[in-house]
């Protein structure tokens, strides 16, 4: 899993008038970027966000007595926002391609903040200890109100920095190893097998989120955490709540429901240990005292969570986008070896995590620009991902790159913890769909199939298909 | 030329960068760090190593170049 970005919707968005930088915050609002009484200069002006004027890394800094008292000329873009076609970044977002490495972005509750655009940049600001993910620090971005309203709520992993991150993720590290998923990768074929047979039983036509998408990684997460896959309605429910929730009650509850989900089958692994991940978790940190009770049914609501939805996603706009390549679907046929390489190519093109967030706990120098202590930063992994510097001809699908350090899984201490075990299920359930159904093709037109808001993971809602 | 590979464990994250970058090279343990395999020597001339190092998430991975 990457961290999730909980963003959200633009229509949510308060009107014009109150995106004024100077506008005082509310109560749970969070802090302004820069408090008036240190007397330091506002933000400098988005300069990068036109095609003439200067990069960001070029613009002279400007002392504070000189500082023009006004909002920069170029609004800050909106983020996030919809996108207009389900595999590309959205059409808005355009101006942040042209001020790599760094722009400025407007959120939901009137904030600006920082926008990382530039893969370089992204890779060193992801990888710096002076960026926090603590989104309980009160300066830290919300790009959704959903988001603002639990945040402050502790999240294990992707919610804690070092050193106690670090403690808890070499605690889940043996589980996801190349090789231990390698040993599961015959269980996930079968997963996916058994899936393709029961679609090609029923149909056509299929739905592919709700026949295949969603329950191939559904099932070999549950497999692998010990949880009882005959509860997956409960979990799936749960999760999607959790991520696009209508409002912070919605995602309180989900969350909650979830905890109490966990907890008591946490006390039957204490009982019982099963041979899941949670059985081992209890047995070797739990009844060791090297976990609290707490902190692990939070790391398993994260498990169960990231490891599905973002895996599900992937494998339905995967397989809506090489639909809608045949050129490049017909190369992966003739030379299936290429698929380790398409897969690594989609996670970059996709980018369906995108907009993950930092705040500044200390000045962070980047490409001539200071990020200041206390300031907001959002990577758009979308943007990043189509950076020409980085990918040549970044909007075309290319199985053949060189080279691929994309962050689609992060980058940093908080690296997809789970990539492996994506990338295996990815490969096995695209190769398989398409091995088993060479005549899938799409039941509607491609323009009506409907796909996931911008405010959240991205993935296509339905992906009705035929053969 | 002399080539050395370095893993920095306390750093590491077990992201499996290095293994899947460069098998030749570089595996995981059973606690997910990464360490060289034990015929690395000969990884010096893997035209992967240095992607490899460079897929590091956390820069755990330090490759040194010396003239012998």
């Amino acid at each position: 899993m990457t961290e999730t970005p909980l963003t959200r919707s633009p229509a949510d968005r308060p009107p014009e008038s109150g995106r004024s930088a100077f506008r005082r915050p509310g109560p749970g609002l969070p802090a302004p970027e820069r408090p008036a009484s240190t007397g330091s200069a506002p933000e400098p002006p988005a300069s990068g966000l036109t095609a003439s004027g200067p990069p960001p890394a070029a613009s002279p800094v400007v002392p504070p007595s000189v500082a023009p008292p006004v909002a920069p000329a170029v609004p800050a873009i909106a983020f996030p926002q919809d996108r207009t076609c389900p595999y590309h970044p959205p059409a808005a977002y355009a101006p942040l391609r042209e001020g790599r490495p760094l722009a400025r972005i407007s959120l939901f509750d009137g904030r600006d903040v920082w926008v990382v655009t530039g893969q370089g940049a992204a890779r060193e600001l992801l990888a710096d200890p002076r960026l926090s993910s603590d989104r309980t620090l009160p300066a830290f971005p919300s790009t959704t109100e959903r988001f603002a309203a639990t945040r402050n709520r502790r999240v294990a992993l992707l919610g804690l920095d070092d050193p106690e991150h670090h403690v808890q993720r070499r605690m889940l590290v043996p589980s996801f190893t190349l090789k231990r998923i390698a040993a599961l990768r015959p269980g996930i074929q079968e997963t996916v097998d058994r899936l393709l047979d029961r679609m090609a039983r029923q149909g056509p036509p299929a739905e592919l989120v709700n026949d295949f998408a969603l329950p191939v990684p559904s099932m070999v997460i549950c497999a692998l955490l010990g949880v009882p896959y005959g509860d997956h309605d409960f979990f799936e429910a749960q999760s999607r709540r959790l991520l696009r929730g209508p409002d912070a009650a919605d995602i309180e509850d989900a969350r909650d429901r979830l905890d109490s989900y966990f907890g008591s089958l946490i006390e039957r692994e204490e009982k019982h240990p099963g041979d899941g991940l949670l059985g081992e978790l209890v047995r070797d940190q739990l009844r060791e005292g090297r976990v609290d009770r707490e902190e692990l049914v939070s790391l398993a609501t994260i498990l169960l969570v990231a490891g599905h939805e973002t895996t599900a996603n992937m494998i339905s706009l995967g397989a809506f986008t090489l639909l809608g390549h045949p050129e490049r679907l017909a190369e992966l046929r003739a030379e299936p070896a290429l698929m380790p390489a398409a897969v690594e190519e989609l996670l970059r093109f996709l980018s369906i995590a995108d907009g993950l967030l930092r705040v500044a706990v200390q000045d962070v120098e980047i490409a001539g620009t200071t990020i200041r202590e206390g300031e907001g930063v959002v990577f758009s992994t979308s943007v990043i991902n189509r950076d020409e510097r980085a990918f040549p001809e970044p909007d075309t699908l290319d199985w053949r790159r060189p080279v691929r350090h994309h962050v689609a899984f992060g980058f940093g201490i908080h690296q997809c913890l789970g990539q492996n075990l994506a990338r295996a299920e990815m490969e096995i359930a695209l190769r398989s769909l398409f091995d088993r159904f060479p005549g899938l093709r799409l039941a509607v037109p491609a323009d009506t199939v409907p796909f996931k808001p911008g405010d959240t993971i991205q993935g296509m809602l339905e992906l009705p298909v035929t053969w | 030329m002399d080539i050395g590979i370095a893993i920095d464990r306390d750093v590491c994250i077990g992201a499996g960068q290095c293994a899947l970058a460069a098998p030749g090279v570089f595996t995981q343990d059973d606690d997910g760090y990464g360490t060289l395999l034990p015929d690395h020597a000969r990884g010096g001339d893997d035209p992967m190593l240095r992607v490899a190092a460079r897929a590091c998430p956390v820069g755990a991975v330090t490759v040194t170049e010396h003239a012998t």
